[in-house]
């Protein structure tokens, strides 16, 4: 992140985002991450924060349904878009694709998981019967230090209703 | 009340059964507190200010304006460690803040604590550090000797008929955790501290962080928070002593998260390597001797670098029987990234140049390269290159020829191949013109745990006690869970053990003893080691449990003695155990433009015993991943001592793109020293996966390839 230059002051405007279906209102410089945002500002600390710069997914959140990266993501251009973490997607308990990634083993470490279920529940929503390669596609932005590929692989493809 | 029970057999998730991870629900939810998501009423926030020179004098630090800035709440520098200056892991010669010269880019000089991130970051900036540059040592032909070892072994004066050499480099690698470093330090307000930190090694870092503050260890407790992978990185202290100076000094909590780029400058990584080596063999191919000289940059300070070396040294020829070793190895300190511990420590480097050996020497011998080496494997009864006689499994000829036997994958078919299966995929660059396919084998070994006569041991608490009537069985360890399983590893021992079906792991802290760190393959024999004795002990005297009273024993578990290599000629039984992995590469190499796809990697690993099985795979398929990269893609790039990658977009990790099938077959000779006979897994993997890829693409291009990561230049 910038170190704005001394004395650089920031002019706080108002933002309404609306997060897992809850408004929330803050007076706040509109390039703030929206990442940062929502771990210290709304304390949804399950959007995890690998590398800052849009190069491996860890922040990804849902848009309108869509994953993006939310390190990239000035919260003012967030507002008034839906978007959706991974609290909001497991608020009714597990998800098949979460009980997928338990099952297959697909996580280690834990810290790109996240990231990982918020990506491939945009892809399933997007496409509910991706092949192997939709899916490989889909996820190469979103990277697991601890090589857990072949198993996300695999958690992904057991909910795709496709023959992979 | 005394009663004795039965213990029911058909519990579930016991040793070798198939459980999900224990942690894995709150790991998906997004639920699992890892060590940059903590939080205390009225935290802090602190960042560093680093030298961006790798080798100046300080003459003058200005503090005044940050810590006159609002919300500044205190601005240290070295003058305020109240202890010893500087820690390390095998020396102390690391500053805990820079004291008066820098030796490495990043070194931390002053840390500011603010009320809020972005103040810290202010006021940082405003802290004026005068440097005297000094000229960096960035050639490590020119770095000091940090240690040196030699091993002769056999007549020296042997030679052969048949003699291939060559010379070998290994780029400098990253442990890249997802999770940067962080923690939260918490003063007790009695002088003592609470850290929550993610660390390899719970009880060195206490140690350190006490020398530095001058704190006795009853006042500085260290805890575990989730820890986002570490992979050798954070075995080392990075803002563990910054955060507990701090809080202790504002008497406030205090928050530290690196950020990724300082993640690059907060840890040591895998040492680069420059090695030459000579290999004489009968015409019959036997292995007479291997003759080496290793040098590894160690960097700015010693870290573990004298652990890293020796492993370089002494298996620096490989899982084979050779009656000649001449090894020279040395580690040197120059004003690089100080380098340590990284998965499969030395033995990654010296594989990279022992296996691309005995394909040169397969070659000279026009005998198949699998052939050469099945006919040269250790087994068991026979000498290293150390002297020590192998008196455990050593099935180094089963994994080659289990390898060798696995079926390959199809071959491509038409020129019309899906783009996405041929190198440089969706760049559209090739449609299979100019695309050759290549195989390659390799196989590595590496000692499970430490060396050279360090007493190595874990400790473990196990408590059962009658909670309405059922037994609940509570196990504590300093074990540290970096994403390798250990916690459901040890939930299926105290289960196996006791029979009971309610077992609860505790967190990790230092109120138990040392279970030394999750590193070296070592953590799943030591604290599982410890864990099943201590449940023993528990066993014994389960009939004294009663509604009133609960029954704990807490035991120490170390491996046999092992002893120093002798200076002169590095003979010396040195090592524990030993763990053996095999792999076979499938590459298409674009031969016009030198670019890879990985089509499959096969494996044959022997794990002494299949705990989980699908941690153990996934330990597998993980170390595989790590060890593409090397081959492949990661490299800390340095000029004249300045890192000039430090982030995920100049610095590449493997993606889900990258990573091949990977075709598995674990073996399980039981080891007869190990709980269980098990043996360690996390670190073979990363060992022979690098030379695999590098001899399938030597096969597919017909080049040299005598350096990783591979350079598409060095493919056309
Ligand atoms: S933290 Fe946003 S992509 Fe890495
Ligand atoms: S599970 Fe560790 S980074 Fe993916």
């Amino acid at each position: 992140m910038l170190v704005p230059e001394r004395g650089g002051a920031v002019v706080p405007v108002t933002v309404v985002l609306c997060v897992n279906g809850e408004r929330h209102e803050f007076e706040i410089d509109p390039l703030e991450r929206l990442a940062d945002v929502l771990r210290d500002r709304i304390g949804l600390v399950g959007t995890k924060v690998g590398c800052g710069e849009g190069a491996c997914g860890a922040c990804a959140v849902l848009l309108d349904g869509r994953a993006v990266a939310s390190c990239l993501l000035a919260v003012g251009s967030a507002a008034g878009h839906r978007i959706e973490t991974i609290e909001g997607l497991s608020r009714d308990g597990l998800t098949p694709l979460q009980e997928a990634f338990i099952a297959a083993d697909a996580l280690q470490c834990g810290f790109c998981t996240p990231g990982q279920i918020v990506a491939a529940t945009g892809l399933l929503r997007a496409e509910p019967a991706p092949t192997r390669a939709a899916v490989r596609q889909a996820m190469s932005g979103n990277i697991c230090r601890c090589g857990c590929y072949p198993k996300i692989e695999q958690a992904i493809l057991s909910c795709s209703g496709g023959d992979g | 009340m005394s009663t004795t029970r039965t213990r029911t057999p058909l519990v579930r998730g016991r040793v070798g059964e198939l459980m999900p991870r224990r942690d894995a629900e709150p790991k998906v939810t997004g639920a699992f507190a890892y060590s940059s998501d903590l939080e205390a009423e009225g935290m802090l926030f602190a960042v560093t200010v680093r030298s961006p020179h790798p080798h100046a004098r300080i003459a003058a630090i200005d503090t005044a304006a940050a810590v006159a800035t609002a919300g500044v709440h205190a601005v240290l520098t070295h003058a305020d460690v109240p202890g010893r200056k500087t820690v390390g892991m095998h020396r102390a010669d690391q500053p805990v803040l820079v004291v008066d010269v820098v030796r490495y880019q990043g070194e931390p000089v002053v840390i500011v604590a603010a009320d809020d991130l972005e103040t810290a970051r202010r006021a940082a900036v405003l802290v004026v550090v005068t440097y005297e540059v000094l000229e960096p040592v960035a050639d490590p032909e020119r770095g000091e000797v940090l240690r040196d070892v030699r091993i002769r072994h056999g007549d020296q004066s042997l030679g052969a008929d048949v003699v291939v050499s060559g010379s070998y480099e290994v780029g400098m690698q990253d442990q890249a955790f997802l999770g940067p470093e962080s923690g939260l330090a918490i003063p007790d307000g009695d002088g003592g501290v609470d850290l929550h930190v993610a660390t390899q090694w719970l009880h060195l870092d206490q140690e350190q962080i006490c020398a530095a503050l001058d704190l006795p260890p009853a006042k500085v407790r260290v805890h575990l928070a989730g820890v986002g992978g570490a992979f050798g990185g954070r075995e080392d202290v990075s803002m563990q002593i910054h955060a507990c100076l701090l809080a202790l000094r504002t008497g406030r909590p205090v928050k530290m998260v690196y950020t990724r780029e300082e993640s690059f400058f907060g840890h040591v990584h895998r040492h680069p390597a420059w090695m030459r080596y000579e290999h004489g063999a009968t015409p019959e191919g036997d292995l007479v001797y291997v003759r080496a000289e290793i040098l590894l940059d160690g960097g700015a300070y010693a870290s573990s670098s004298p652990a890293v070396v020796s492993n370089a040294a002494c298996f620096a020829a490989g899982p084979y029987r050779v009656q000649r070793a001449t090894i020279d190895a040395r580690v040197v300190m120059t004003n690089n990234p100080p380098c340590g511990a990284m998965r499969g420590f030395g033995a990654v480097q010296v594989a990279v140049a022992h296996e691309a050996q005995m394909d040169l020497l397969a070659a000279a011998l026009g005998i198949d390269p699998v052939d050469l080496r099945v006919r040269n494997a250790l087994k068991t009864g026979d000498r290293m290159i150390t002297g020590q006689v192998i008196d455990g499994p050593a099935p180094v000829r089963e994994l080659l020829e289990g390898l060798r036997a696995m079926p390959l994958p199809l071959e491509r078919g038409s020129l019309r191949a899906d783009l996405r299966e041929l190198p440089g995929g969706v760049a559209n660059t090739t449609h299979g013109e100019g695309v050759r396919r290549g195989v390659g084998y390799a196989i590595g070994f590496k000692n499970m745990g430490f060396a050279e006569g360090f007493d190595d041991y874990s400790t473990a608490r196990v408590r059962v006690s009658l909670v309405n009537g059922e037994p609940l069985v509570e196990v504590h360890t300093a074990a540290c869970e970096v994403g390798q399983g250990l916690v459901t590893v040890l939930e299926q021992i105290a289960r196996t053990e006791l029979g009971f079906e309610h077992v609860v792991v505790l967190p990790a802290d230092t109120t138990v003893g040392s279970a030394g760190s999750s590193s070296a393959s070592r953590q799943t024999w030591m604290t599982g080691g410890a864990v099943k004795a201590a449940c023993e002990a528990v066993r014994e005297r389960l009939h004294e449990l009663a509604a009133d009273r609960s029954v704990e024993e807490t035991v120490e578990h170390h491996h046999r003695p092992t002893f120093p290599l002798d200076p002169e000629t590095g003979q010396g039984d040195a090592q524990v155990a030993l763990c053996f992995a095999a792999h076979r590469a499938v590459c298409d190499v674009d031969t016009d433009l030198g670019l890879v796809r990985v089509v499959e990697i096969a494996t044959t690993q022997d794990v002494g015993r299949i705990m989980n099985p699908a941690q153990c795979e996934g330990q597998i398929q993980g170390g595989i991943a790590q060890g593409l990269g090397l081959a492949l893609m990661e490299e800390i790039k340095t000029e004249n001592g300045l890192v000039r990658n430090p982030n995920f977009t100049d610095y590449l990790i493997p993606t889900i793109l990258d990573m091949p099938p990977v075709r598995l077959a674990i073996s399980e000779t039981p080891h007869p020293d190990a709980p269980y006979g098990l043996n360690g897994v996390g670190e073979p993997p990363t060992i022979a996966s690098t030379p695999a890829i590098a001899a399938a693409l030597r096969a597919a291009t017909g080049r040299p390839v005598t350096r990783v990561p591979v350079r598409p230049d060095d493919l056309i």
